[in-house]
This record gives C-alpha cells, structure tokens and sequence, in this order.
C-alpha cells in the first residue's frame, strides 16, 4: 500500500498516524509540505529513520525544490518526479492519500 | 492502467489542485487513461472561467480546461457543492433561477455518483486535498 502524507509532520500528525496504525510493509511518498519530514536534522528525523526499518520512503523532487530543500535530503530517502509518482500508484494496489 | 483524481480543494489557497494537475498530466504522459477527474467540496472552485490570476501566475481554471481539450478528460463538478458555492451552468442557473454561468469550458456538473462509479471503473482512484 502506498501511503500519501502532505503535512509537515511538525504540522499535523499524519505522518505518525501512518507510522503507529499501518501494518504490513509498503511505502510512504511525501508530497506539498510532508517533504519536510525528509530533510537532515530536521526534529522528526530520527522517527523517520525509523520507520524505514518497515516502509520505503519516497518525496516527491518538484515539492522539494519548490522549498528550497532539495539539497538536503535524508539518507534513505528516494525522490521521485511527478512520472515516478504515477509509477508509485500503478505499482501499489491501494493507496490512501492522509488528508 | 485507469485513473481517477479527486481534488477536494479550491485553487490558490492550497497546493491540492496544482498537485493534482501535475499527476494528471504525468498520468497521460506515461500512456495511462484518465477515466475522471471529480472535483468536490472547496475543489468545486476549480471549475469557475471568471478567474482572473495576475498575468504572471498561473491559471489553475484555464490549465484544467487546456487539459481537458487536448486530452478530451471527463472533468466532473459535484452539483450540490456546486451550487453552495455559486458554480452554475446553463441547466443549473434555469433549474434556480440564476441570471449567470461561470462554469469553465471542459467541465461539467453532476451527481455523486459520478464519484462512486470513478471508484469502480479505474484501477487506481488518487484524493488530492488539505
């Protein structure tokens, strides 16, 4: 399942309401102001490292650049262009973008 | 493959519709169908033609209807956030009584269940909002 987060994690709990309720394997794409959780040193890294024991964890490059973040992105972290968005839904058989 | 796309929220004020766009149009790209785009709730907003961006931003509402042309998208309006939201076409501004439309040209207003059955027949369905 791919799992869509949008908010800053410092923002809304999305991100760790997928983190603590998601089962199985899968994987998290960052999108708009979720790429935040994907920079070095920023508060939520650590979790976010974390988390990469069970999830692949994508961001989405267009979204890091437009904030000026693109340099620094957390290792383990893929970014993907709005094509390898598109292959991250036809590859996922569900999806849930946490509004 | 079969997609659909919901945008749940007005244009300018959040991200959701420019995000949406740009996955739309990268769906196409790639080779893949757009069954429907459905715009509901504040995405309602989306679909008005009397938007008028500053001439050096974009156009949210003319770039959804470019798209729309060149790719011939089923652009969707759900009628009852519609109507709270002063988004009217012809059928609409006779049925209440309206003396404008502003309904943008690739749109077009209907029910609900348009959004059910965009759930149904495309393999994947994507929820752009806040």
């Amino acid at each position: 399942m791919l799992h869509i987060i949008n908010k800053s994690p410092l923002d809304r709990n999305s991100l760790d309401t997928v983190l603590t309720t998601a089962v199985g394997d899968g994987a998290i794409l960052l999108i708009e102001d979720g790429v935040y959780a994907a920079t070095k040193g920023n508060a939520y890294e650590p979790k976010l490292k974390a988390a990469m024991a069970k999830f692949k964890v994508y961001a989405l490059q267009a979204d890091l650049e437009a904030r000026g973040i693109a340099d620094r992105v957390t290792d383990g972290v893929t970014t993907v262009d709005y094509a390898g968005f598109v292959d991250l839904v036809a590859n996922n058989k569900t999806n849930q973008s946490w509004l | 493959m079969k997609f659909s796309i919901v945008v749940n929220e007005g244009p300018y004020t959040h991200q959701a519709s420019d995000s949406a766009y740009h996955f739309t149009k990268a769906v196409l790209a790639k080779g893949h169908e757009v069954f429907r785009v459905f715009f509901y709730h504040d995405g309602v907003n989306n679909a008005t033609r009397l938007t008028t961006p500053p001439q050096d931003d974009r156009n949210i509402v003319s770039r959804w209807s470019k798209l729309a042309q060149g790719s011939e998208l089923d652009m969707v309006v759900c009628v009852a956030a519609a109507q709270r939201r002063g988004i009217v076409d012809e059928g609409e501004a006779k049925r209440n009584g309206k003396d404008a439309t502003n309904l943008a040209p690739g749109f077009r207003i209907s029910g609900l269940g348009q959004l059910i059955e965009a759930g149904i027949q495309a393999d994947r369905i994507v929820v752009f909002g806040d």
